[in-house]
């Protein structure tokens, strides 16, 4: 099982501190909300663990059985982030989906099975034909989480999966993030400002301080 | 009115000498489309992934070059490929292959700087959900340039249309000369000088027709780019 621990995290843009020496360790399986005020560094706290950029000081550090592991591609695919703008390529909702099998060399009977069991569990398989730029802002971030759930990550991190969606489409995400959680193979890592829907979700609420 | 209706017999009856002429025109436009494509696009891709010194000069050159006076290429490729010029030996002067040549020069600047207008145009989150899922940096390029792929195939209509049309260049080195260098817009100009409409217009009547194909084409392209 793969272990994430953050310790002493810095980060600056433009002579701005944006972290100044944030630590935290994610031991077990299960939900972990981080919570805090607009700006106060979330998004780049989840940036830097997802390892999509370097920090100024301190380290994200994932390790193993085997020890502490270099931050490597193989590393990096073990771990995904769902970004608040999703991302997502002009294409069918399934080729937007598979795209991190294809990655892997994963097609075929395989990639297929995979695809349909998380478009399924996003509530998207009736429209797995059609153009992804054509859903809608919530069907979008529900395609993004199940483009990450196909390649089964060992630690997920969702940047304000709800902050854009409205609230039918949030229910749908926090069920989503429910079954997860009961299924029990995936560290889940998640921002959120809002308060209710952290104790909603999390085994581990973890606050950050607008300075 | 009667060059009109002559020209029209002569599509109609689909004349030997007017099909030969539309057929040359077709290979040289294709074949400079697909040299300036295969150095224009590498060339796009490159400097929209890689920052180095001088990149801002090739992109402005690049920029500037989409506009370049025809008569001007003409006269490089000629004097370069003329008997006395530095590749004279290779006898390409008044040939079809320095026709190519010059269509390849001045459609190159209008695919490597529109494609690499589209490559940039790509919204960064793709690269960077792209890295998420973990794509090592070549996918990452890879799915940039995917989404780019209809600002590419514009990039390209764009300069098919350009070459398709074009004139001087080819007049000066390619020469005209009938069932050899002659192409629909050289056989344009000189029946119209002669005085000899029918074929003209009938020339002027098709080419008119494929830049409207043209267009057509690069509209349904760009609408196929827009979903949101």
């Amino acid at each position: 099982m793969l272990r994430l621990t953050a310790s002493g995290i810095r980060k600056s843009y433009g002579g701005i501190e944006v972290l100044n020496g944030c630590s935290f360790d994610f031991p077990d399986l299960g939900v972990y909300t981080l919570t805090g005020p607009n700006g106060c560094g979330k998004s780049t706290f989840l940036r830097i663990c997802a390892m999509l950029e370097p920090p100024d000081a301190g380290e994200a550090a994932y390790s193993d059985g085997n020890g502490v592991l270099p931050h490597s591609i193989s590393l990096m695919r073990r771990v995904t982030l769902v970004l608040p703008k999703v991302g997502l390529f002009n294409a069918a909702v399934f080729r937007n989906a598979a795209y991190g099998l294809r990655l892997r060399g994963i097609t075929g009977r395989e990639a297929e099975d995979r695809v349909n069991h998380a478009l399924e569990l996003v509530g998207l398989a009736r429209k797995r034909n059609q153009n992804a730029l054509t859903l809608s802002s919530g069907e979008a971030q529900r395609l993004g989480i199940a483009r990450a759930l196909v390649i089964e990550p060992e630690v997920l991190f969702l940047d304000e999966p709800t902050a854009s969606v409205d609230e039918r489409n949030t229910a749908l995400i926090e069920q989503i993030i429910q079954s997860l959680r009961r299924e029990g193979n995936t560290i889940i890592v998640m921002t959120t400002h809002d308060r209710d829907q952290a104790s909603r979700l999390a085994d581990r609420e973890l606050l950050m301080p607008a300075d | 009115m009667s060059a009109l209706g002559s020209a029209l017999s002569l599509i109609a009856g689909f004349d030997r000498e007017l099909a030969g002429i539309i057929a040359l025109s077709l290979r040289v436009s294709l074949s400079a489309l697909l040299i300036a494509t295969a150095a224009g696009l590498p060339l796009a891709v490159l400097i929209g992934f890689w920052r180095f010194r001088g990149r801002g000069i090739i992109i402005s050159m690049l920029n500037s070059f989409m506009g370049l006076p025809p008569v001007v290429v003409g006269l490089v490729v000629y004097l370069l490929l003329s008997r006395s010029g530095p590749l004279g030996f290779m006898s390409l002067l008044y040939t079809s292959s320095a026709m190519i040549i010059a269509q390849s020069i001045l459609a190159l600047p209008i695919v490597a700087s529109l494609s690499h207008a589209a490559i940039a145009g790509v919204d960064p989150v793709i690269a960077q959900a792209a890295r998420t899922l973990g794509a090592t940096p070549s996918q990452t390029a890879v799915a940039v340039i995917r989404e780019a792929r209809y600002g590419i195939m514009a990039a390209v209509i764009a300069a098919f249309g350009r070459v398709m049309a074009e004139v001087g260049a080819i007049l000066m080195v390619g020469g005209n000369i009938a069932g050899y260098t002659r192409v629909m817009t050289t056989a344009i100009v000189m029946e119209t000088d002669k005085g000899n409409f029918e074929l003209a217009l009938a020339l002027g009547i098709i080419l008119m027709a494929l830049s409207l194909l043209i267009n057509i084409a690069l509209h349904a392209v760009q609408k196929r780019g827009h979903f949101s």
